[in-house]
């Protein structure tokens, strides 16, 4: 078995042996009803789909991916798990691929989950199946984003309550930062151009067409270009670790 | 094989470790000593290719350290300080972990498995958490852990660090045993290690190397090397005709018990004459005592004398 596909697995398993991946997946799966059904109008909307539950999933992910992901590096510095893992033969991309492809995939099993919302949909009326389908995508791309943020920032810092409150900062900055009151409050002092480009870093405007049913390719270039950066700087962040 | 030429490790402006060049053939178990903070454990970590080197290299089998590292890392297996380990899992489950991490799988793996579990006497432990374990038992989950795959080249930083007395016996035997065809390097700053597990001391302070020697060669730096000791009640006469020997370069009597010590002149043996002296004196003397020098007393002389090389190195 590769290195990749060993530091996966542990991983994963780590989840599930400590309480992390039960009181992730509780509180995942309530907070996705609540918000959906109480907070998202779910039933006077009188329509049959899943908007309302995927709008609610960027500020989901803006709690939950932290605290999936804070652990990721800052427990192994502060542990001193890091010298043996990286004494091992692996490369850092192996080690960072395998940390991020099992929260990724933990993250997947906590959408799978939440069939049941779904269900009623279906059950209640005659929704587009096609346009739930890509909801899901798209959320667990974002997702994927989210994740690689935070596997970068857990690698700059050995406390696992700094890792979290900075990814979170990260993730609402870029959340936010399409908002229209966002963008009016610098309309005054920046560049119109700039301005425009700055809300096209917004995940929440690549999110929003993507939670409509909409798949447009720049919308999923957006979310693997912004995941693969992250990763890439988490790595230099590790490399540079051994090198300071 | 380990060869470290020049290793330097700078942090901001404190040298960790300074220009060292060491070089550790197969059966041979070099041991690394220094006071606290001397450097050891940077050295060994960019060794292992957990740091990268600030100028100098590093080959572990002739594979660079920096060049190739997963080649170096492959060749050695390194038991870092404090033996660090996943405490959330089973014993059975770290080490299958580490089993793939190295690869290893089919026949060989379990082979492996079995003997490095029988060799450090974890069956009953198995299925525990590490977590749960006593820090001897962590330390020997780590042992387990570096030599998996059988490595040519064994790095162990403190293997016996916080051990009792049986079980750095049985640490000190399995290294023995390994030592035969491989190469080890094992840092301690424990001086009755030496004598028990090396056959080469390399001696630094502060980042640097102040001797590189077998233990007899660095006792033999000793006061104490060639000295006689011994107790006799009422044997405060004889201290002057002890004096009075060819032989004898001083004497000194410990103020607690009296135990009377005679030190040799250089290259002087003082054991004949004493025994003699004692025996013309009709002195009842309990037990003599031939000393070999005293290790900690030639570590606090190189580490702390500032210049304890003297050409040595």
């Amino acid at each position: 078995m590769s290195p990749l596909n060993a530091v996966l697995r542990r991983e994963l398993r780590s989840y599930f042996v400590t309480p992390v991946a039960y009181v992730f997946l509780v509180i995942f799966l309530v907070l996705a009803g609540i918000l959906t059904f109480y907070a998202g109008d779910f039933y006077e909307r009188g329509q049959a789909d899943l908007q309302p539950f995927f709008t609610m999933h960027p500020w989901l992910y803006l709690i939950l991916v932290p605290a999936i992901t804070m652990r990721m590096w800052a427990e192994e510095a502060k542990g001193g798990t890091l010298e043996l893992l990286l004494t091992l033969p692996l490369t850092l991309w192996q080690a960072m691929l395998g940390k991020f492809f099992a929260a990724w995939l933990f993250i997947g099993l906590a959408l799978l989950l939440t069939f049941p919302i779904w269900i009623t949909v279906n059950y209640l009326g005659t929704p587009d199946n096609g346009v739930i389908l890509a909801g899901y995508l798209g959320s667990w791309l974002m997702a994927g984003s989210f994740v690689a943020i935070g596997a970068c920032l857990s690698a700059l810092t050995r406390s696992q309550v700094v890792a979290f409150i900075l990814t979170a900062l990260v993730c609402v900055l870029l959340i936010l930062v399409g908002q229209p009151q966002v963008l009016d409050f610098f309309s005054g002092t920046l560049p119109r151009k700039l301005i425009n480009a700055v809300a096209h870093l917004s995940m929440l405007r690549h999110f929003e067409a993507i939670a409509r049913g909409v798949l447009d390719v720049r919308d999923l270039v957006y979310f693997l270009l912004s995941t693969l950066g992250w990763l890439v700087a988490g790595v230099l962040l590790l490399d540079l670790k051994r090198t300071r | 094989m380990i060869e470290t030429d020049q290793l330097t490790r700078r942090y901001g402006n404190l040298t960790a470790v300074d220009a060292l060049s060491i070089r550790v053939e197969p059966g041979q178990v070099l041991g690394l000593l220094g006071p606290n903070g001397a450097g050891k454990s940077t050295a060994m970590r960019m060794i292992a290719g957990f740091l990268v080197p600030s100028s100098g290299t590093a080959r572990v089998c002739g594979h660079d350290v920096v060049r190739e590292p997963l080649k170096a890392k492959r060749a050695l297996g390194y038991l870092p300080e404090g033996a660090p380990s996943y405490g959330e899992m089973t014993v059975r489950e770290f080490l299958q972990f580490i089993v793939r991490m190295r690869g290893l799988s089919g026949e060989v793996a379990y082979r492996r498995f079995d003997a490095v579990v029988q060799q450090l006497q974890l069956e009953e432990v198995l299925g525990l958490c590490i977590d749960t374990l006593s820090k001897g038992l962590r330390r020997r989950v780590g042992l387990a852990q570096a030599i998996l795959h059988d490595p040519p080249v064994l790095m162990l930083d403190e293997p016996t660090d916080g051990l009792d007395p049986n079980q750095k016996h049985a640490v000190r035997q399995l290294i023995d045993v390994m030592a035969r065809d491989r190469t080890i390097l094992v840092s301690t700053h424990l001086l009755e290690e030496v004598h028990a597990l090396c056959n080469r001391v390399v001696i630094i302070a502060r980042g640097k190397l102040l001797a590189d020697a077998t233990p007899a060669e660095l006792e033999a730096r000793s006061r104490y090397h060639g000295a006689v000791s011994f107790s006799a009640p009422g044997s405060g006469m004889s201290q002057e005709m002890l004096g009075r020997l060819p032989q004898v370069a001083a004497i000194e009597v410990d103020p607690l018990d009296g135990r009377i010590t005679v030190f040799p002149k250089p290259g002087a043996r003082v054991l004949e004459p004493v025994e003699t002296l004692l025996r013309e004196q009709g002195l009842e003397v309990s037990e003599i005592q031939l000393e070999r020098g005293r290790l900690d007393e030639v570590f606090r002389q190189i580490t702390t004398g500032g210049n304890g090389a003297e050409g040595h190195a």
